[in-house]
């Protein structure tokens, strides 16, 4: 071959070789570490799966929080005024987070309709509420408006 | 009556940043020099207003006038004067003010610094940098004015700054970063003055080199000031979280980091020019995507003040002109590769040009991780997020084959290099790297992988370094002669390469050997991490300026029972916007730091407390340094103060007949 040619091609096949690694790897990984999210209403008809790494979120349910005296764990209910989850943490909780509050939780549902989170995230600002949130938030509103008589005191209150 | 001036200081700006991409372009392309000679009056006036402008917000700030919309929204009298001042640019209109100023700051800096350069050249930078500054300038006239007022019902107080950016981090990150961001701008309007021009040659590389290097060293600056600052202000112990709004610093950062590399081969030996423009958009590109990400209102974090869609439409829409109209330009006028075979197959080109790749493979990386679940979310196919893992998988092995081709790189020639010359050379540093990581990894006692991979690396792109000085500082006259022959250049890329061995080091060990606990303590109560013991002695009170907070005490003793020092972690109250912020305890040291932070009160006498030993985490920061002092050592060199040579190798203005797509003369020379 032509040496311009056999240089070209050399690059070439550096490059390709270069990207087809990075698509490889970057397959690879992406399969391995997408979370998708679930709001609590999915949740409760078991549309999550079981042992996999996803995100849920929601409102903390007034008076649902509950300590474990003798370790930092600490149990509370994620729920989006239709379905709610119980949702179990070891560690510490972010500063924002509180009872009424919007929370997104990265863990596994273990067999029984626990979520057991090895994350638990609230944002900086009060009156900021995770995309994700709201959105479950309207959705289970628009469920509730949709059937006649239920009063609709959550969705009243946003 | 101020804020009504810095509203007119802007538009006048305006019209000021128009005439700049207006007269100093029709000048250099009908070959007129009045034309031409608007350009450096335009650029100084430019600047005047908007720094007039900048002022006037200010003083709004520091007199309290909350008449002013944004002044009332990110500020509050009983905020400290140094934070009112950083306030400015803590809020989004602020922030994009700062962005325009830092703007036409590099334009008034390129229009002085550029006495040696042919006038079309600085006409064609200039204008084009005045059409960036006019897209900004209506982005924020339009879409986000700080000179709004909320009269006539002017609030009796303000409603005070975020908390989080009550900080010294905040006063200095962002000036830094939109130092790197904006200063890609001028690579890319060397870039886009290049491509009407038809002269992509040497000369154009030399002149965009010290540019894109100042801007890289201050964007090095800038994330690494947000790292630092994310560490101790966040209160998780964590230096980066993949977060989208760092990536998007991360992007234009690693592509600009391979701009600077390929612009040196194009400069030296005049090939990889076609690659080394279309570096310089896709650099600047990523600093606009970088903006838009942030300040659009997409994603949703500390960083993203304002969700408004106009602002997000008005930014993509930005983002669109600049890249079709620069690929446009590129497709038509990138020169046709001439290349002769002029560099063998192992080389220093050929080893740079592995640099890009793998550079430019971990921007796509990374590029594809922070856009990938708003693509699709934005499709309405489900929302999803990818965790740090998948960064953590796919960019270490990239950073560490980066660390060893550059090891090997350094020893390479131009032109040639004799494979087993090169073989040989690499034997010792290679020996020498293994048995340093082995007692790295003795010391630290355990072995890992991914550790060894990544202090080998770093001690290898040490140890290669100073081979490679003590090889060129050989002289008749002595060693020291021999090192004072070295340019300042050259020592700019050995504080470079340095500075990334030590962030690779420091990245590696902490994440590797880091201890995390977090633990129920109650006064009294001790918990070890690594080698220290931390016992909460007490718990407080205490008032501040703006905030009250309760405070802890920690005793921190090493294995021999000594205390080494005491820190007292904050729980602090803000009083304005009642947030709750943590302020961190740390030790900090050279080789290790020691991290306390409280968490929350979870029974009468017991407190959610976090613990961590950090080993090498300062050198994160170090290394940034490094590298950031690197590039102004490099830009210092006497090279670019051309005044003892000739006018570079063509006359201006541009003489008839310059054939945009012959290669350039010195190519066909050699």
């Amino acid at each position: 071959m032509h040496p311009i040619r056999k240089k070209r091609l050399t690059i070439v096949l550096f490059l390709l070789a270069g990207v087809s690694v990075a698509v490889a790897l970057t397959t690879y990984a992406l399969r391995q570490n997408i979370n998708l999210f679930y709001d609590p209403s999915q949740i409760a008809q078991g549309e999550a799966p079981v042992d996999v790494r996803i995100r849920a979120g929601g409102m903390v349910e007034e008076g649902s929080v509950l300590r474990d005296p003798e370790s930092l764990k600490v149990e509370f209910k994620v729920t989006d005024f239709t379905s709610s989850v119980l949702v179990e943490y070891t560690g510490i909780l972010p500063d924002l987070f509180a009872e009424g509050q919007g929370v997104v939780a990265m863990g596994r549902m273990d067999g029984n309709g626990r979520f057991v989170a090895d994350q638990v995230l609230a944002k900086h600002d009060e009156n900021y509420m995770p995309p994700e949130v709201n959105e479950a938030l309207e959705k289970a509103a628009g469920k509730r408006a949709s059937m006649p008589g239920v009063q609709d005191e959550a969705a009243a209150s946003y | 009556m101020y804020p009504e001036l810095g509203q007119i200081a802007l538009i006048l700006a305006l019209l000021l940043a128009v005439l700049l991409s207006v007269v100093p372009l029709v000048g250099s392309v009908t070959g007129r020099d009045q034309l031409q000679a608007f350009a450096r009056p335009l650029s100084a006036g430019l600047f005047v207003f908007v720094a007039l402008a900048f002022g006037i917000l200010t003083h709004a700030f520091v007199t309290d006038d909350f008449s002013v919309a944004y002044v009332a929204n990110n500020s509050n009298s009983m905020l400290p004067w140094y934070y009112k001042f950083s306030a400015v640019w803590g809020g989004h209109e602020g922030s994009l003010l700062l962005w325009v100023l830092m703007l036409v700051g590099w334009t008034l800096a390129v229009a002085v610094f550029s006495r040696r350069l042919p006038a079309v050249m600085v006409s064609q930078v200039l204008a084009v940098l005045g059409m960036v500054t006019v897209g900004f300038l209506l982005f924020t006239i339009i879409t986000s004015n700080p000179f709004d007022r909320t009269l006539p019902n002017v609030p009796a107080d303000g409603a005070d700054l975020n908390p989080l950016l009550q900080d010294f981090g905040l006063i200095v990150h962002p000036p830094m970063l939109y130092m790197g961001y904006v200063g890609f701008s001028v690579a890319f309007a060397f870039a886009i003055a290049a491509l009407i021009n038809g002269k992509l040659d040497a000369a154009w590389a030399r002149w965009s080199r010290p540019w894109t290097t100042v801007a890289w060293a201050f964007l090095s600056l800038g994330i690494a000031l947000g790292s630092w600052w994310a560490y101790y202000e966040l209160g998780w112990g964590g230096w980066w979280f993949w977060d989208p709004v760092e990536n998007a610093s991360l992007l234009p950062w690693l592509s600009g980091t391979a701009l600077m590399h390929s612009l040196a081969v194009t400069e030296k030996r005049g090939v990889f020019k076609s690659w080394t423009v279309l570096l310089a958009i896709v650099t600047f590109s990523l600093s606009l995507l970088g903006t838009f990400l942030v300040r659009s209102g997409v994603l949703t974090s500390v960083h993203a003040f304002a969700s408004d869609p106009d602002r997000g439409t008005f930014l993509l829409v930005l983002l669109a002109i600049t890249i079709i109209s620069s690929l446009t330009l590129y497709a038509f006028r990138a020169p046709v590769v001439h290349v002769r075979s002029r560099y063998g197959s192992l080389s220093r080109e050929i080893f740079l040009l592995l640099n890009n790749v793998l550079l430019v493979a971990a921007t796509l990386l990374v590029l594809v991780g922070t856009l990938y679940p708003l693509v699709l979310d934005y499709l309405d196919m489900g929302r999803l997020s990818i965790g740090e893992p998948f960064f953590n998988l796919t960019f270490s092995p990239l950073g560490i084959a980066a660390g060893l081709l550059l090891g090997a790189g350094i020893f390479s020639r131009w032109k040639k290099t004799d494979g087993g010359w090169l073989g040989r050379k690499l034997l010792w540093p290679l020996a020498i790297s293994m048995l340093a990581t082995a007692s790295v990894m003795l010391a630290y006692g355990t072995f890992m992988p991914w550790a060894f991979a990544g202090v080998f690396a770093a001690i290898w792109v040490s140890v290669a370094t100073f081979w490679d000085i003590w090889d060129k500082s050989g002289s008749k006259k002595g060693r020291l002669h021999g090192l004072k022959r070295q340019s300042r250049s050259y020592y700019g890329m050995v504080l470079g390469h340095l500075g990334l061995a030590i962030t690779m080091a420091g990245a590696t060990v902490a994440s590797n050997y880091g201890i995390e606990r977090d633990v129920r303590m109650s006064p009294g109560d001790t918990a070890s991490v690594g080698d220290y013991q931390v016992t909460f002695t007490e718990i407080g009170n205490r008032r501040g300026k703006n905030f009250t907070a309760e405070y802890g005490r920690f005793e921190i003793t090493n294995d021999n029972g000594r205390v080494v020092s005491t820190l007292y972690p904050e729980k602090r109250q803000y009083m304005v916007q009642r947030n709750t912020m943590t302020e961190a305890g740390i030790d900090a040291g050279l080789f290790r730091d020691v991290f306390v932070a409280i968490g929350e009160r979870v029974s009468d006498d017991a407190w959610a407390i976090r613990v961590q030993y950090k080993p090498l985490v300062r050198w994160l920061w170090l290394g940034s340094l490094f590298m950031a002092a690197g590039g102004f050592l490099a830009i210092s060199d006497r090279r670019y103060r051309i005044r003892d040579k000739a006018p570079e190798s063509y006359p201006s203005p541009v003489p008839q007949g310059s054939d945009t797509r012959r290669p350039d003369p010195a190519g066909a020379a050699s």
